[in-house]
């Protein structure tokens, strides 16, 4: 059995050697011109700086580029895999067919991993990206832990599993708070708060607040809740599940860094007795609570929760 | 390389005609509206099987409705395609193979599907089914549809943001068939990329169980320090909402043609027959009229008008002619009546008695002007006089759902014409 990668988001180059000592092992970072909802913006520079660091330590960075792409930007796109390329980054994230295309022309060697964020469902679809060159598949967050296991068990692909953090909900590519904005009459405030992350919906209905920000790639809705569950690591390490994933989104640093060593403490002391994480998981989870933003409650996700349709 | 334009029209006789006409595409949420649909001309009609389609609330067909619905089109040389649009989860894979043999043992033309699962499962035991990519997988370039043609497919569905001219370029650089929609609602997001509902109740939005969250008011705050919520809004200003006005390309019916575009699709499996009916008589005649004589076209005021006869949102072009601002979204108290109600289906007809037989769909009486409109006939109106049961009873009122009733009408009407009565 092997342990699992601990895959974090960083927010800036600095953070790299921090979040490896708190025990990341790989990182996933780029830009909003070609990845969606990374946790910090990093150019060309900085992702050649934090590739340098992290292999200089013996991790890994994947370099996203899972936006949905229109013509304008197929073009360009060979150019930036032949500098990601270059840099050595050890994936490249996506869930576009047009990159899947492009690396087949311009980095054959690169690896692959596909994440849509909400369609990767089932086993078989996993394992066709696969077929078509991809190396990992990414999980929707929308499907439960014995679907999961189940997954994993049939997968040909390296299977990753966010298991904290916020995730996405919606993705339009409209400008919605612009034009709430607009609408309202207040064309201040469009240039003033349209890139801003400090917002969020409320529904009062359900008393849920869901964060909402717009970027390069549309306006994106975010979940209510962060999911944690590093008291319910068990059956996923034992299924050996490939990739952990802590997504630091509207996350401050020291908020990853804490949660990261907290992931890795839970991971180290499953595969040195899993009794000794038996005992200390709602320790670790408690750890977690102490630290949690007022406004995100934590919950289990779809681990647990079942949907109709 | 050729353009376009040639292979779209041809020079007959000095004059400019279009010879590569698109596909006319209608939804149908059961038989009754698939017949409606290809009665009143649609080309093709989409629909949803029990199973592996989006709509969890539509009625959809069984598989021996497929097949009469498959045999109904074929009788108009109408192709029938089924939604096995989810995006599927390890437990929906058991009896995907059954239903994609009985899929093709009813006959069915093609399915629109998003899920590779999907594509790959009616590849193998049903190749004779034609496999279209469905909107749900945001199909937003033209390499990323080279990658579906390398697939095989025959066709894709483009994502509901991708304007005019990314199509031209789409259809310059790969040789497959594009599919696209005209006219009805639509996500705000982009399809396949929302998952409000699994969110907010626990409904799973990509296997058909959207409940159309976006479609609420929500406040929108600012979070100033760690917990100081501050309003973006004043007392009695419109919530946030992210509502979208329903799409409608009446206008850009001509431009979609001359890019080749070879299906015009229409939403709505959820609508109503008289939905169907008009919309579909409607784009039947703008196709037909722009292609007959494209160079000295005009959209008639006639036909805006009768679209709004059974609008139920305010319409808008959205991506097709650019990035869709606030006027294209409807905040505030933004609920619209339809302008129309659908109150009678005509049944027979009788020339020289001038008496038609109807089935009653809404409530009617002598004195009511109301309206006929079919694919035979110029629209009438004409006012009620007596109205009588099938036993010849006088009544005073058709006040029964689906009852069968009587009176005078001077001119003549056909079977499945619609009597519709201003609200």
């Amino acid at each position: 059995m092997t342990k699992p990668e601990l895959l974090v988001t960083p927010i800036s180059v600095d953070d790299i050697v921090p979040l490896v000592e708190a025990g990341a092992d790989a990182f996933v970072i780029g830009e909003q011109r070609y990845g969606l909802r990374l946790a910090g913006e990093f150019n060309r520079e900085d992702v050649a700086k934090a590739i340098a660091l992290a292999h200089a330590n013996g991790k890994k960075v994947y370099v996203a580029m899972n936006a949905i792409f229109h013509n304008e930007k197929v073009e360009e796109l060979a150019e930036y895999l032949r500098f990601v390329s270059s840099v050595n980054a050890d994936a490249v994230i996506f869930g576009d067919p047009a990159v899947l295309m492009t690396a087949r022309e311009v980095a054959p060697e690169m690896k692959l991993h596909w994440s849509t964020e909400t369609t990767g469902t089932n086993w078989y679809t996993c394992n066709y990206w696969g077929r078509k060159g991809a190396k990992r598949a990414v999980l929707a967050r929308e499907i439960n832990m014995d679907a999961i296991i189940e997954t994993k068990e049939q997968a040909e692909v390296e299977i990753e599993v966010q298991v904290h953090g916020m995730s996405c909900m919606f993705q339009s590519k409209r400008s919605l708070l612009g034009n709430y904005f607009e609408y309202q009459g207040k064309v201040m405030e469009v240039e003033n708060h349209k890139q801003q992350k400090d917002m969020f919906l409320h529904d009062k209905e359900r008393g849920n607040k869901y964060p909402i920000f717009e970027d390069d790639n549309g306006t994106h809705i975010m979940s209510p809740n962060d999911i944690c569950i590093i008291d319910e690591l068990q059956d996923m390490l034992e299924a050996g599940v490939d990739s952990f994933k802590i997504d630091g989104i509207l996350k401050s640093p020291g908020y990853i860094l804490a949660v990261t060593k907290i992931y890795r403490e839970a991971i180290d002391l499953y595969f040195e007795n899993p009794d000794l994480y038996e005992d200390k998981k709602d320790e670790l989870l408690e750890k977690i609570e102490e630290i949690q933003p007022a406004n995100r409650p934590l919950d289990t996700g779809f681990f647990f929760k079942e949907t109709v349709y | 390389m050729n353009t376009v334009k040639d292979r779209i029209s041809e020079m007959i006789d000095g004059k400019r005609v279009i010879v590569k006409k698109p596909e006319l595409l209608a939804p149908a949420g059961n038989l009754e509206k698939l017949k409606i649909a290809v009665h009143y001309g649609a080309d093709a009609v989409f629909i949803g099987g029990q199973e592996y389609g989006l709509r969890s609330n539509a009625d959809n067909f069984t598989l021996e409705e497929i097949k009469e619905g498959v045999e109904f089109a074929k009788q108009y040389g109408a192709k029938i395609y089924v939604t096995t649009n989810i995006y599927a989860h390890n437990e929906n894979i058991p009896g995907l193979e059954e239903y994609m043999l009985g899929l093709k043992e009813a006959g069915v033309a093609g399915i629109i599907v998003a899920d590779p699962l999907i594509i790959e499962t009616c590849r193998r035991v049903a190749p004779e089914i034609e496999v279209h990519l469905s909107t749900q997988q945001s199909l937003s370039n033209w390499k990323a549809i080279q990658f579906w043609q390398q697939e095989g497919l025959e066709r894709v569905v483009l994502a509901r943001e991708t304007s005019a001219d990314e199509i031209r370029e789409m259809k310059e650089k790969v040789d497959i068939e594009i599919e696209t929609f005209i006219h009805g609602a639509m996500c705000i997001a982009y399809s396949g990329r929302c998952v409000l509902s699994n969110h907010m109740t626990a409904r799973d939005s990509n296997r058909g169980g959207c409940c159309q969250s976006c479609r609420w008011d929500y406040d929108l705050y600012r979070l100033e320090g760690s917990d100081q919520e501050v309003p973006l809004f004043a007392e009695g200003d419109a919530p946030f909402a992210m509502s979208p006005k329903d799409l409608n390309l009446i206008q850009s019916i001509p431009k979609m043609i001359e890019l080749g575009i070879d299906s015009l699709k229409i939403e709505g499996r959820m609508k109503s027959i008289h939905y169907i009916a008009t919309v579909v008589s409607v784009y039947r005649k703008v196709i037909d009229t722009y292609c007959a004589d494209p160079d000295n076209f005009e959209i008639k005021q006639e036909w805006l008008k009768e679209l709004d006869k059974c609008a139920n949102r305010e319409t808008a072009p959205a991506f097709f002619e650019g990035v869709p601002g606030y006027k294209e979204q409807m905040f505030g108290n933004h609920s619209k009546k339809t302008s129309y109600e659908f109150v009678g289906l005509v049944l027979d007809y009788n020339q020289e008695t001038q008496m038609v037989t109807l089935q009653q769909r809404n409530h009617f009486r002598p004195g009511d002007e109301v309206e006929f409109f079919g694919p035979e006939i110029e629209n009438f109106t004409h006012v009620i006089e007596k109205i009588w049961d099938e036993k010849g009873q006088e009544l005073d009122a058709a006040r029964h759902p689906l009852q069968i009733v009587q009176f005078k009408l001077d001119k003549p009407v056909y079977p499945n014409n619609m009597m519709r009565k201003g609200n």
